[in-house]
């Protein structure tokens, strides 16, 4: 029984890399094919420069081989993986979600929560003052000089 | 000898720096005012001396005298005169120099102009501003000086660089210079330098302004603001067109498709611009309501600080980037100086926190200062942002000891909804009345601007349909767009309505209030730059083919056919190999294209120069990408629809427009009204809560 399963999983592995052989061997990858993957990584050499764009040797070199790579039949995920693995995280065009370089994900959501959060409690403690001001009435009426204060009345009473 | 002059010139200028510091910082401690006198005397006499060792660093530069290192680095016998004569900013002496005499200029022309009106701030104003420029007086005669000259020790092989002669050193002169780095010899060299340096060096007379109304205790008073309000706006302006110069040169000569790579540099530039920004907006409301001082002093700080640290990340090359030109001992110099000016600047502004006693009141959260407060603090989260992924790598590699990049990706996902945030803000804040605004009566005024801008999006969008969050980013932009409109036609209607042609009421109403409409189109020309940067993240179509001769290669509705390929010696010491194309659009000839590759023979150094047929709509770019060494039978080419682009560009021009409009010199009695500290569209009758 278990020898049967055995061999029927081997016999559609086999096939299907036959199936998949066959379908590569009908299909060179296109130039827009190697530089949709070529985009996402950085060029191991040069500074900050994307892969599918720099100009040295080197990357001509790199970007042929992503060609041959997508030509056995890797995927995507692979090519990338490759590069990780040769490179160094570097070649990514973003740092992964994991680690410490998680923190240049998440230090900004907090840092825009954090200034949110202050800007509200400021503009909430103005707006507190203000009622303050607004119950007890007395500083509206304290900023006005005493003269200025006797000619408002004296005035008033000329005209009355 | 005429190096020597220079030399002399240099030194002479750093001892007058020096002594004008000092003495102006003596003059004002101890409140005697000829010592003040002489320190303003002294700054402006440092003004022709290091003039002409300017001058004579471009006069050598122009003459090829390559006795100097300096000279030696950046221009050569293949350079055009145009590249030697800008090669005084193209290496780092002549930069650190230039930088320093701008600075210094900058600083002469306050005081000259406003030496009665801003009085009593000038003892430490001269101390603060002139401290700054000794200090890169001091860079340049010390660490970095363009006169040094090259030396050589017989029996080795190694050049020395050294101002005098060294022990046992013969004179070398170069036969011929290594020239600039390629990517320098462009047209755009005139242009983004310069404007980037006037808004780097700019941003030292606000600061200084502070800086000095704190140390003296007259930041009680308001007059200090409005100074400092109007040098930032001076150093801002020629920042954005340093920034959408830079842009359009990275787009003509850097050959990736784009204008904005979230380079370090790129960033070192646009952080202050941000923060300067968000200045320019708080400060309104201190000089309008007294509002938020200490915060506005602290903007000016961390503006003035992150203009250091730009010059610092340009001037070092300690994060790696294309424009990390040179590597040498600044780096630990620097340092220390951006570390004392922002921790001392900051004890300052704690010490004096008294001075700066803000009047806060606020009916409602909904309000023209709570827009300003939470644009404020989109500004200076979009920095942190832009800061945090610039330093990372460094960060990260000191902590895990692994190197890392950080990209555009990064960038984009992090800062795109923030600014979509403040585009939505932009539009609406500018109907928001102080104090209080009734939202009944914003919801009239955006109605009709929501209901156009949704149609509008809808029928964008649909046209463009490759990707969902377009949707929303073209509505945000034809909302916005819609509502600045409105604004305009309000008010001109209003006019009009007294009998006023459509031109003139369009004049006069924007003369009324300068700042306001000045902004609004100030409001309108980012918006304009923001639709580059949306067709570029959503829009951008791109393919790649190798063509025989006659083939061709397709793209949206354009063709591009594949005529010929030749190589013929170019200038400034180029091997051109020029593709010519023609291109098609839905059949129908358009244009004939011309990719370049050029190699730098010296250097050694490729650089594909795109071709680009611009349209409002979209840009086709296309660059020339490999070719078959024998015959030229073949070539691979690779095709951009870059859509919007051209927007960012005049978008630019709009920004300048706006800014002109809002801050062009104002005549003497038209300048007092419109200093009263008043609140606009007050609504009355409305003490106390909702």
């Amino acid at each position: 029984m278990f020898r049967r399963r055995l061999l029927l999983a081997l016999l559609t592995i086999a096939a299907s890399f036959y199936a998949v052989s066959l379908v590569q061997a009908q299909t060179v990858p296109t130039d827009d094919e190697v530089n949709a993957i070529a985009r996402k990584l950085y060029c191991p050499v040069c500074p900050n420069t994307p892969l599918d764009v720099c100009e040295t040797q080197a990357c001509a070199d790199w970007r042929a081989q992503i060609r041959d790579q997508l030509a056995d039949g890797w995927s995507e995920e692979q090519v990338m993986a490759y590069f990780v693995e040769q490179y160094g995280e570097r070649v990514l065009a973003e740092p992964e979600r994991s680690g410490f370089n998680s923190l240049v994900w998440i230090l900004p959501v907090v840092a825009v929560a954090l200034g949110l959060f202050v800007a509200f409690q400021v503009l909430r403690s103005w707006r507190l003052s203000d009622v303050g001001l607004a119950e007890t009435a007395v500083p509206v009426e304290a900023a006005i000089s005493p003269e200025t204060r006797a000619k408002i009345e004296r005035e008033l009473k000329e005209l009355v | 000898m005429l190096a020597d002059i220079g030399l002399m010139a240099l030194v002479t200028g750093f001892l007058l720096a020096v002594y004008a510091t000092a003495v102006s910082a003596w003059g004002g401690w101890r409140n005697e005012w000829r010592w003040v006198e002489s320190a303003r005397s002294a700054t402006l006499l440092a003004v022709p001396f290091l003039t002409i060792s300017v001058v004579v660093v471009t006069y050598s530069l122009y003459t090829m005298d390559f006795s100097l290192a300096y000279v030696a680095d950046v221009s050569s016998q293949a350079m055009s005169p145009f590249l030697r004569l800008t090669a005084l900013w193209g290496g780092q002496s002549g930069s650190v120099l230039f930088w320093a005499w701008l600075m210094n200029g900058f600083v002469a022309a306050v005081l000259w102009r406003k030496w009665e009106r801003d009085h009593d701030l000038m003892p430490y104003f001269i101390t603060v501003a002139m401290l700054t420029t000794a200090f890169f007086i001091g860079i340049v005669v010390f660490i970095t000086n363009p006169f040094a000259r090259l030396w050589h020790v017989p029996g080795t092989t190694e050049l020395l660089t050294a101002v005098f002669q060294p022990a046992g050193a013969v004179a070398y002169v170069a036969r011929d210079g290594s020239g600039l780095n390629p990517l320098l010899r462009h047209f755009g060299m005139i242009g983004h330098p310069p404007t980037t340096y006037l808004g780097f060096t700019g941003f030292v007379i606000p600061y200084a302004f502070a800086i000095s109304a704190l140390l003296s205790g007259r930041s009680r008073d308001d007059e200090w603001i409005r100074t400092s309000r109007r040098w930032t706006l001076v150093a801002w302006i020629f920042l954005s067109i340093g920034l959408i110069l830079g842009g359009r040169w990275a787009y003509d000569v850097l050959g990736w498709g784009g204008f904005w790579a979230w380079d370090p540099v790129e960033n070192a530039m646009l952080m202050p611009w941000l923060t300067g920004t968000a200045f320019l907006h708080s400060v309104m409301m201190t000089e309008k309501r007294g509002m938020l001082k200490v915060w506005s002093v602290s903007l000016i700080i961390l503006t003035y600080s992150l203009s250091l640290f730009g010059t610092f990340i340009t001037r070092t090359g300690v994060i790696s980037s294309v424009h990390s030109f040179s590597k040498t001992a600044l780096g630990p110099v620097f340092f220390v100086f951006i570390g004392l000016t922002f921790v001392g600047s900051l004890w300052l502004l704690l010490r004096r926190l008294d001075t700066l006693k803000s009047e806060h009141e606020l009916e409602s959260f909904l309000s023209r200062e709570s827009a300003f407060v939470l644009q404020n603090v989109l500004f200076l989260a979009i920095t942190f942002v832009v800061f945090l992924g610039t330093v990372f790598p460094l960060l990260s590699e000191l902590v895990t000891g692994t190197k890392i990049t950080v990209g555009p990706p990064y960038f984009q996902k992090a800062t795109g909804p923030l600014f979509a945030v403040l585009v939505l803000l932009m539009g609406l804040a500018p109907l928001f009345a102080w104090r209080k605004q009734a939202a009944g009566r914003l919801g009239r005024a955006a109605l009709l601007p929501l209901v156009g801008s949704v149609l509008w999006a809808a029928v964008w969008g649909y046209a463009h349909r490759l990707h969902p969050a377009s949707y929303f980013a073209l509505w945000l932009v034809a909302f916005v767009v819609l509502l600045i409109i409105f604004e305009f036609v309000k008010g001109m209607q209003a006019r009009m309505k007294r009998g006023e042609n459509p031109a003139a009421a369009l004049y006069h109403l924007m003369g009324r209030n300068r700042r306001r409409y000045g902004g609004c189109i100030i409001h309108l020309g980012v918006v304009m730059i923001g639709l580059g940067f949306i067709g570029d993240a959503y829009f951008q179509q791109e393919t790649q083919m190798a063509l025989a001769q006659g083939e061709s290669l397709t793209l949206g509705e354009y063709t591009l056919r594949f005529d010929n390929l030749e190589s013929y010696p170019g200038s400034d010491g180029r091997e051109v190999l020029e593709a010519t194309t023609s291109l098609f659009k839905n059949g129908e000839f358009v244009q004939t294209l011309k990719p370049r590759r050029d190699f730098f023979v010296v250097q050694r150094q490729p650089m594909t120069i795109p071709a680009v047929y611009p349209t409002p709509a979209q840009d086709v770019y296309v660059l020339l990408v490999a070719w078959e060494e024998i015959g030229f039978g073949a070539s691979t080419f690779r095709m951009y629809l870059n859509p919007l682009i051209s927007w960012t560009w005049a978008g630019g021009f709009v920004l300048i427009l706006g800014t002109l409009v809002a801050a062009w010199p104002e005549r003497q009695h038209q300048a007092k009204r419109s200093y009263v500290l008043k609140p606009e569209r007050v609504q009355p009758g409305l003490l106390g809560g909702d």
